[in-house]
């Protein structure tokens, strides 16, 4: 559904993407994993249309999504750090979301209720917790019923109830053939999610393939363990090099 | 497109920053035209004070108002929004307010005070002159991430326009006067949206006469109708490329 083809990014001097080929498929869950910087977020933001990449395509549907924006109605976006205008209210910026994408089919407000937002929809933006912005993001991401969601750090921040409700979210939405692409620094968690894992590191993409063959190639039982020994096996290769 | 322009708008009213606009703006109109008897002179000293403020407040205001909205230009290009409506509903809104406060601040008053076409004058070209700083500060705000760099950069255009500008059109006419500078002069007040304005007002208000016989030439050219579409059109082009260039320079931008 998505293609990613010799996608290069870079800031100033430093090239954040080198060439990133990839193919991502609806019904499946990508599971994005990498060191601090090794260019996830950026990953995510060219698919978006917020970073335009210098060399490389991006299709959706066969269609080329530079400078297009049509496309983005299908994806649904959880950012690692939601930032939203500080004098609005949340009930105030769902309204807003929702007049702006006045043609949108079905409205998802499931999260909003399972997160208890409805009961604190007059609080303003600038006064909300970390983790109850996040929870502010992940509502809006499943708020239009996309069949794309590109989950930033889903978990990160969330207390461990919000955590489990957000996780039962996602499986869900994966019974009704969407596709995921979500990073994370906690295994366990895209143990459980993901079907498929994209490893990033440095810019470079050096794994790109089914956990469960991840496992199998590895002889690990866990996601976290596997993905321990492709790091090392990539350091190794550095070190020979 | 609407739909943003009321949301920008929405949240700009919030704040008060425009409304004290429009009160000083008000102020200061009321006091020229009561302590001055003569309305001509009112309108003069009034014309100083408006070229120095409208293009201050319009292009600070603009650039700190883009950065505080980042937030908000995120969240809308994670959905299916253009860039160009994005931007544009932010100048469009941005530019209304400012119009607005200066209708009611300026244009409102002086209509009591001085019911005339040098009333007309006045308050088109300070109308322009917000668009044309709300355009300079969009150039600003787009040429880099850092806002306190952006405040700085839309200053140094204020300063460069309202201050500089003007001692090196003086330096010029003073170092080569002993050649036929009309012409010259001419172009190179069309290169300064602000002496744009004056000018208009200027030969309105009959005062060229004090100008020698470069304001002679002024008062021929600028005095026509020719002369008067020509600094509109120039002022109207102040607005538009600074706006059309950073236009291009958001799209190409990465959030």
């Amino acid at each position: 559904m998505i293609s990613i083809h010799n996608v290069s990014k870079q800031f100033g001097s430093l090239k954040v993407l080198k060439s990133i080929t990839a193919d991502f498929d609806i019904g499946n869950s990508y599971a994005l994993i990498g060191p601090n910087g090794s260019g996830k977020t950026t990953l995510i933001k060219s698919i978006l249309g917020m970073v335009l990449p210098n060399s490389g395509s991006i299709m959706m549907n066969g269609r080329s999504v530079i400078g297009e924006w049509n496309y983005r109605s299908k994806i649904g976006y959880m950012p690692q750090i939601g930032r939203y205008p500080d004098n609005m209210t949340i009930g105030q910026l769902f309204r807003m979301m929702k007049d702006l994408r006045a043609n949108s089919r079905q409205i998802d407000g499931e999260l909003i209720q399972s997160f208890g937002l409805d009961k604190i929809m007059e609080k303003r933006m600038h006064t909300l917790s970390g983790g109850t912005r996040q929870k502010v993001s992940a509502a809006l991401a499943f708020l239009f019923n996309p069949d794309v969601l590109i989950l930033d750090e889903p978990t990160a921040g969330l207390d461990p109830l919000a955590v489990e409700i957000i996780k039962a979210k996602i499986q869900q939405e994966m019974e009704a053939d969407k596709l995921f692409i979500i990073t994370s620094h906690i295994m366990s968690d895209l143990d459980e999610l993901s079907s498929h894992a994209l490893y990033l590191d440095n810019g470079t993409l050096i794994y790109n393939d089914s956990i469960a063959l991840l496992k199998e190639e590895t002889g690990e039982v866990k996601l976290g363990k596997a993905i321990a020994t492709i790091m090392k096996r990539n350091l190794s290769k550095e070190a020979a090099l | 497109m609407m739909r943003i322009v009321k949301y920008v708008a929405l949240d700009i009213l919030r704040n008060r920053f425009v409304v004290l606009y429009t009160l000083f703006l008000l102020l200061v109109t009321v006091t020229m035209f009561s302590i001055e008897g003569n309305s001509d002179k009112a309108i003069l000293s009034l014309l100083n004070i408006i070229l120095m403020v409208v293009p201050l407040v319009s292009i600070i205001f603009t650039t700190i108002h883009f950065f505080n909205s980042y937030e908000f230009i995120e969240l809308l290009l994670s959905q299916p929004i253009n860039r160009r409506s994005i931007f544009l509903s932010e100048y469009l809104a941005i530019a209304t307010a400012l119009c607005a406060s200066y209708v009611v601040g300026v244009g409102l008053p002086i209509t009591f005070f001085n019911p005339s076409i040098d009333t007309v004058y006045m308050i088109i070209s300070g109308l322009l002159l917000t668009f044309v700083f709300v355009s300079l500060a969009f150039c600003a705000a787009v040429l880099t991430r850092d806002k306190a760099k952006g405040i700085g950069i839309a200053l140094l255009f204020w300063f460069y326009f309202s201050l500089i500008y003007d001692g090196l059109i003086l330096y010029v006419i003073y170092s080569f006067n002993d050649y036929p500078l009309e012409k010259v002069t001419l172009a190179l007040i069309s290169l300064n949206p602000v002496d744009l304005a004056r000018i208009i007002i200027l030969l309105k208000l009959d005062i060229s006469a004090l100008m020698g016989y470069t304001g002679a030439f002024y008062k021929q050219f600028f005095g026509s109708g020719l002369g008067i579409a020509y600094s509109i059109g120039m002022l109207g082009l102040w607005a538009g490329l600074p706006l059309i260039l950073s236009l291009r320079r958001f799209r190409m931008k990465d959030i």
